[in-house]
Order: C-alpha cells, then structure tokens, then sequence
C-alpha cells in the first residue's frame, strides 16, 4: 500500500493512527479475557460469538439498523444463553457453540445475500481496521478501559474461579454472577474485535497469546502480563508488516502471533532440555 | 459441649431419587468424623449439602453460633482443569483467603501474613515461587491444605484426599491431617472411600450405602457387623486381586 517511506506521510497517518489505537486496545482486552477462557476450556467460545455477531450485522444492515445496537445486545444473549446451557449440561461447551455460531452465519448468508449486499458483509466477515472513524476508535478506547478496570478489580476472584470453581463456591464466591460478568466482557470484546480483525479471525487474538504465555510464564499473574505485553507487541508488529508489504492487516497479525507461539514453544523446548 | 455442627434427619431428593434419607450426625469441635461409602452411597451429596450448594428437602443443618457453613475449609477433589494451569503455589494458597473480603479487590498483609503462616506449618515454604502444575501429587495436595486452612481455623471438609497419590504420599498426608486434628484443635470431616486409612485416626464414624446409614463413634463401628462385612469384601477383593495378579505372572 504504502512503503516504509510512505508510512509517515500525513495521508498514511490518517488511518495508521486510528487502526493501531483501536487495534491495541482490542488486543489488550481479547489478551486479558483469553487468559480465563483458555484456561477454563472456553476457547472456542470467542469463535462462536463472532459468528453470531456476523449474522446479527448482516441482519442489522440489511435493515438499515445501527450494526452494533443489533450486534452487542445480541452477542451478550448468546454468551449468556452458551455459558448457562454448558453449566446446566443440557449441551456440553463445544455442541453448543457449533450450533449457535453456524446457525447465526447461516441466517446471516441469507439475508444478506437475498438483499444483495456483498461488501458490508465481507467487511465484517475479514474487518476493516484501516477504515475505522473516530467514533470507531472511541469505542474501542471505553471498551478497553471497562475491560481493564474490571479484570483489576476482580482479578483475584477471577483467579480463584478459573482456578477451582468448586473452592470457590464453597468459600462463597457467586461464581455464576463472575461466569456472567466474563461472558458480557467477552461478548463485547467480540464485537469490536470483528470489526476490526473480522469475524473469522478474532478468535484466535483471544486464544493464540494466552498459549504463548503459558509456555514460558509459570504463575497466573505472569501468565496475564504476558499475554497482555505478547497481544500487543505481535498486533504492532503484524500490523506494520501488514501495511509495509501491502498484505491483509488482520490475516498478518494472526500469522505474527502463531510465529511468535511457535518461537515460545521453541524457548520453553530448550529449556526443559537443559 | 455444643456442637460444632448438627445434622438432623436431612434428605435429599432428586426427582424420585432418594439420595440421602433422613440422615443424622453431629460434628464437635476438635472433632475426626470418617464418612465412608461406595460410590453412589451419597457422599458428594451429603458434601454439597453442607457446603450450602444444594437445597435439603426435609431436615436442617444447624450450627454452632460463632460458626457459619462458610467456615468450612474445604479440600475438593482435584479436576482435570489444574493440571495444566499455570499458577505458583503463592497465588494459590493465597487465594484461600478471598472468603474473608465480601467486596475488597486486593488481599490485605493481614492474608499475606496467613498464607505464609500455613505454608510453614504443611512445610511448602520452598515451594512457593513453583508452579502448581509441576508439583507431585502429594505437594499439590498440601497446597490446596494450606489454601483451605486459609479459609477457616474450625473445620476441614475433605473429598476423597488420597485419590491418585502414592502408598507413600497416601501415609504422609494422613500424618498431616492427624497432625491438624490432634496439634491443632482442627475438626476434620474427611469422606473416602479407602476403608483402612480412613478408619485409622478417625473419632466418629459415618457409613453410607444405598440402603444403610449408620453413625458411630469409631471404636463401636469397628466392631459392628458392618465393619466386619466390610472386611471381609475388602479380604475377598485382595484376594481375588492376588489370584488375579499370580495368573497374568504365570501366563
């Protein structure tokens, strides 16, 4: 797109700045949520819910609807509705997840090709981070800030019900009332996310650093600060990689983040070696 | 003396299922109650139910005034999930101290200060800055104590202790816990299903089968007939074992 020597252009900096604010501050949130959810066999969670998502804009913008006031309130049902049915059993975490996510895409295949609409919808489907406008950006920053502001606040009870929710219900901690909290944190990370990553690759900015972490840092506390510090360094640096060589920014960050996992896997292989 | 807890004819029902029938015991404080039974005798109900986490349908719990069932310290099995998870030992004693605080983000010195007092006393000091996942069977299992004993000073509540570990481990951590119950004035509620080990240091005793319940204290239960049938299913079994074991050599 641009070069190196393009980069610093002002017309560059017009949407290099918005894409790496937004885009940092979704990398953060989605660092600190995966940290639990890997940990507590949710992976594919995030993955299901950008799905959702995607059906839910389709729809929102083929009724001419604002895309997140359909997106945010659906995604939270469906983090809701996921989590309450793999707690009661009635459907095991992945089923569950397999349904809703292909059921929601297939609704929203539907509409929107029935209405016509191909570009919007491949937009949410590979995000658009370098076509974000402010408001864009200023959402991302408050979801940023609420996500951060309540994993501190509530990050020793998060390690204790990640870590063994059976202790905790038994010194008295409402476990569900966290599983909730976790779930609406999660569902709106999604939804920022997919805008900027898309639908198909969110996911793994929610897993992939988190795994990283896990191989080099022993504690939970490590573990988070790493994820967090490993999330924000490889979206940077996939995305400047991204637009150096002219390639799909959310697709460079993804691949970044896999390569600096495999480097970690290397690090924690020669390790154990010694 | 009063009772530390008391159950009175509790029992619970899922759906037509009676899983635990008017059962009746009481735990004082200082007290070693071994409840004893096969699987699907109703000890991870009777657990559950006093720990608060699933309604009685007939029956109470009643308790000692200065105590509430959030006293319990509680030692749960271990699950599939800490296997893997990346937590030092600090963190997760540590973490025994949250019941203290309704509302207050961080710990006070004043956890800190009990989180090291009882790593020092299960002698995990060492371990502290290790991850939980790497420690031994025994190990983990003294961490989780010391985050137990974090929670409470009163009473342990400990499901199935020994799962999983060693002969050797298995002896250790019925010393430790003896140790808690005798040193310590610790009252200890420990549900098993190992027969011997369970039996040996135990005050009172509580066997649960799907038809029998019976509540004794531990020099009548072990010359009761149950007692005695249980023996004898257990010879059986290490007979057969034996049997078993001589014909895979020989074959």
């Amino acid at each position: 797109m641009t070069g190196i020597s393009g980069l610093f252009s002002p017309a560059a900096m017009h949407y290099i700045v918005p894409a790496l604010v937004g885009g940092i501050a979704v990398a953060v949130c989605a660092a600190l949520l995966g940290v639990t959810l890997v940990l507590r066999r949710y992976a594919m969670i995030g993955d299901g819910l950008s799905h959702v998502g995607y059906g839910a804009l389709c729809v929102a913008s083929v009724m001419q609807l604002a895309p997140l006031c359909i997106a945010v309130p659906v995604v939270l049902a469906a983090a809701f509705i996921l989590l309450g049915l793999s707690e009661s059993g009635k459907l095991k975490g992945d089923n569950g997840i397999a349904l809703f996510s292909t059921t929601a895409m297939s609704i929203g295949i539907i509409v929107s090709s029935k209405a016509g609409l191909t570009n919007d919808v491949s937009h949410y489907m590979f995000g658009s981070i370098l076509a974000l406008d402010k408001g864009d950006v200023i959402l991302c920053i408050v979801t940023a800030v609420i996500v951060t502001a309540a994993f501190l606040l509530l990050y020793n009870r998060i390690f204790a019900v990640t870590f063994d929710e059976s202790f905790s219900r038994a010194t008295g901690i409402p476990v569900k009332a966290y599983n909730m909290v976790i779930a609406a944190l999660t569902a709106i990370t999604i939804v920022m996310g997919m805008m900027l990553m898309g639908t198909l690759l969110i996911s793994s900015l929610i897993v992939v650093p988190t795994l990283s972490a896990m191989r080099l840092c022993r504690g939970f506390r490590g573990v988070v600060i790493g994820a967090v510090s490993l999330s924000v360094g490889c979206f940077v640096l996939g995305f400047f990689i991204a637009v150096i060589l002219d390639l799909t920014p959310g697709a460079c960050v993804v691949v970044t983040n896999v390569a600096v996992y495999l480097l970690c896997s290397l690090i924690s292989w020669i390790k154990g070696a010694e | 003396m009063t009772p530390l807890l008391a159950c009175q004819d509790i029992t619970v029902q899922f759906g037509t299922n009676t899983v635990l029938d008017k059962l009746s015991f009481t735990v004082e404080p200082g007290d070693y109650l071994s409840v004893i039974g096969k699987n699907g005798s109703g000890k991870s109900t009777l657990i559950r139910a006093l720990l608060k986490l699933c309604p009685l349908d007939r029956g109470s719990i009643v308790t000692a005034d200065s105590f509430t069932r959030r006293d319990i310290g509680y030692l749960p099995q271990q699950s599939g999930i800490q296997k893997d998870f990346p937590a030092t030992v600090w963190e997760v004693v540590l973490s025994g101290c949250l019941g203290h605080h309704k509302f207050l983000p961080f710990y006070t010195k004043a956890d800190h200060m009990e989180a090291e007092r009882n790593m020092h006393r299960l002698g995990i000091c060492q371990l502290r800055k290790r991850s939980y996942r790497t420690l031994s069977g025994g190990q983990q299992q003294r961490v989780l104590l010391a985050r137990a004993l974090c929670a409470t000073k009163k009473l342990l509540l400990l499901d199935e202790p020994v799962t999983g570990l060693d002969p050797a481990a298995t002896s250790e951590l019925y010393d430790i816990i003896r140790e808690l119950n005798e040193q310590d004035g610790i009252a200890i509620i420990m549900v098993s299903h190992d027969m011997d080990g369970g039996l040996k240091d135990a005050r009172h005793v509580l066997y649960l089968d799907e038809k029998t319940q019976y509540f004794a204290d531990a020099d009548t239960f072990r010359h009761s007939a149950i007692a005695r049938q249980l023996e004898q299913e257990h010879h059986t079994h290490a007979h057969l074992r034996k049997i078993h074991y001589s014909r895979e050599d020989a074959s």
